[in-house]
């Protein structure tokens, strides 16, 4: 792509003989909100530590706006990252975390206290300019390490799992929040989340990690619909996926005929299309649970368990009892691999 | 046990922590001539006589130089290690963390026979020198140890975060380690400030004419005088040890840290 702004080009990244990350190829946009998801351990942090500087790639190449940085160190890169743990410091009061990297740029003592008092009402932080961290809430703090880093008018804002720490009301605010300053700022961001509905919710593109390396790069409508694999089914919510012989769905725990041909390597179905109380086969209930809208069931069959959510109109199967269930081809997502 | 046991395990214990404490207290008291204890009747006489012994204040004045300079020493050379020990995952750093608290299981007169045979003999130094080498030798480890200790409780990301927003790595220590370690620092300086001022087995070998610490000094003027003056300044300076650790103790709770 010719307009990528965070470039990165076959890039490995190890620890000491562990390669963490092998030949990593990745362009973001200028303007992103790009979110590296995955499962723990595939990468996502150590990716970002590498575009940070704070870890030294064994081959490969980052180029930011232009500028090749591979070899650039951490304080030179012009980037904000805002850590997991926020990691703000707390003998300095609010003002002054915030205010630190501006003083580093020895700016005018006005110059600095307007930005910085600018950037905790972005946060919606202005007041608590005098407390310590420590005097905080969890989502305060959140805020606060944003501020600090937004203030810095950084190039790329890296967040490593920026909401994971919060409950979930607190979550909620602070994507909007995160959504609304990256509308406002245009500030290219890439962050880390291990949580499929969050990558949903806020980013522009998906990249799906495992392992070290993609698995699927997309928008989260691709994704969501067109998941490639079985790994990306399976973190997209196709919790039924299963391979195709002919005209049988195959487990390792056994097989069932379809009575339809598909000519592809897997089928992958989300609890909602699976057909429950009408169909060609039985299962038996082992779990049923009201979940609101509808009612999620995990029933016994030839292939195992599967998982299928029925509208919460339809009577209730209790548990034990045989209840039909379809895997209908309407509703199935065809996997390669 | 009974609560009968305990309570005289108990007494048994204060007894024999504070019983010396109460004894020189009340020997230095004494209006008699000699070192006794009960005392032969009350004066403050020889509380104020220690201050008039010129050799007391000569090696005063020497202790006090070691403990406070010979401690900073100690810090310098510490605080640095300590952070290496805890931040880099130094090849040998476990052989590196036993040396460094050899001299605490190393007895002190063992220290002093070595430096004194190794050091001071054959490189003919002076023998202030060689206390205050032996004082920061002596001291190093209990400044690596809490030091440690407040480095451990310092997460490595703050370092980090602080890199990130324009540090260099030397910056981002002073700014963001030194401040949050701080009451390690002050913790460490009083610990080692007091096993300097109290040591006596390896300052014993070190000791040369007209230059002493203070309590190598006590014991030369035991061996001549045996007055109630050594009671009055062991009592002196028992006050000041521990004035010194209520003030820590107030200041920053230090015994969270030793
Ligand atoms: N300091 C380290 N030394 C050695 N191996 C490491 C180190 N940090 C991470 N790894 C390894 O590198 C791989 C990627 O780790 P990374 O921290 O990037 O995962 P992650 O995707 O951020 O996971 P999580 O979601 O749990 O944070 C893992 O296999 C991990 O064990
Ligand atoms: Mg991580």
């Amino acid at each position: 792509m010719s307009n990528a702004f965070v470039s990165l080009t076959d890039l490995t990244l190890s620890y000491g003989q562990t390669v963490a990350v092998p030949d990593l190829n990745l362009d973001v946009l200028e303007g992103e909100l790009i979110a590296l998801l995955g499962p723990s351990g595939c990468g996502k942090t150590t990716t970002m530590r590498a575009i940070a500087g704070l870890l030294t790639p064994t081959s490969g190449r980052i180029v930011i706006d232009g500028l090749d940085v591979t070899r650039t160190p951490a304080n030179k890169r012009g980037i904000g990252l805002v850590f997991q743990s926020y990691a703000l410091f707390p003998h300095l009061s609010a003002f002054e975390n915030v205010a630190f990297g501006l003083r580093l740029l020895k700016l005018p003592n006005a110059q600095v206290r307007a930005r910085t008092e600018a950037g905790m009402a972005t946060v919606g932080l202005t007041g608590f300019e005098t407390r310590k961290p420590a005097e905080m809430s969890g989502g305060q703090q959140q805020r606060l390490a944003l501020a600090r880093s937004l203030v810095m008018e950084p190039k790329v804002l890296l967040l490593d799992e920026p909401l994971s720490n919060l409950d979930a009301r607190l979550r909620l605010e602070m994507r909007n929040e995160l959504q609304r300053v990256q509308k406002d700022t245009g500030i290219t961001m890439v962050f880390v989340t291990h949580d499929q509905s969050e990558a949903l919710a806020l980013a522009d593109r998906i990249v799906l990690m495992k392992d070290g390396k993609i698995e699927q790069l997309g928008t989260p409508a691709e994704l969501y619909a067109k998941p490639a694999t079985a790994f990306a089914a399976d973190f997209m919510g196709f919790e039924n996926i299963f391979r195709v012989e002919g005209s049988e769905l195959v487990s390792h725990l056994g097989r069932l005929s379809v009575g339809y041909e598909a000519k592809v390597h897997m089928l992958a179905w989300r609890p909602s299309g699976v057909g429950v109380g009408t169909g060609p086969h039985t299962g038996r209930v082992i779990s049923s649970s009201f979940a609101g809208g509808h009612r999620e069931y995990v029933l016994n069959s030839p292939l195992g368990q599967i998982k299928a959510d029925a509208p919460i109109e339809t009577p209730e199967v209790p548990i034990g009892h045989e209840v039909a269930f379809d895997l209908p081809m309407a509703t199935a997502r065809s996997l390669a691999a | 046990m009974s609560r009968l046991t305990i309570w005289i395990i108990l007494g048994a214990t204060l007894t024999f922590l504070i019983g010396p404490f109460l004894i020189v207290i009340f020997a230095g008291m004494s209006a008699g001539e000699a070192l006794a204890f009960p005392p032969q009747g009350l004066s403050l006489k020889w509380y104020a006589k220690v201050f008039t012994v010129e050799s007391f204040q000569a090696s005063f004045a020497l202790s006090m130089f070691l403990a406070v300079f010979g401690t900073i020493a100690a810090l310098l050379i510490g605080i640095p290690a300590a952070y290496a020990l805890n931040r880099y995952d130094l090849p040998g750093s476990e052989t590196i963390r036993t040396i460094v608290a050899a001299p605490i299981i190393v007895p002190g007169i063992i220290v002093g026979l070595a430096l004194l045979r190794y050091f001071v003999v054959p490189l003919n130094v002076t023998i202030t020198m060689a206390l205050f080498v032996t004082h920061t030798a002596l001291v190093l480890p209990y400044a690596v140890r809490v030091v440690s200790s407040s480095l451990n409780n310092l997460r490595a990301d703050m370092e980090e975060a602080a890199v990130i927003l324009g540090c260099t790595r030397l910056q981002a220590f002073t700014k963001v380690v030194l401040p949050n370690i701080r009451g390690g620092i002050l913790a460490a300086f009083i610990l080692g400030f007091v096993t300097s001022f109290n040591e006596v087995p390896a300052s014993l070998f070190l000791s040369g004419p007209g230059v002493r610490t203070l309590p190598i000094d006590m014991l030369s003027y035991m061996e001549i005088t045996f007055d109630p003056s050594v009671a009055a300044l062991s009592a002196l300076l028992a006050f000041m040890s521990v004035a010194i650790v209520f003030i820590a103790e107030r200041l920053l709770g230090f015994s969270r840290y030793v």
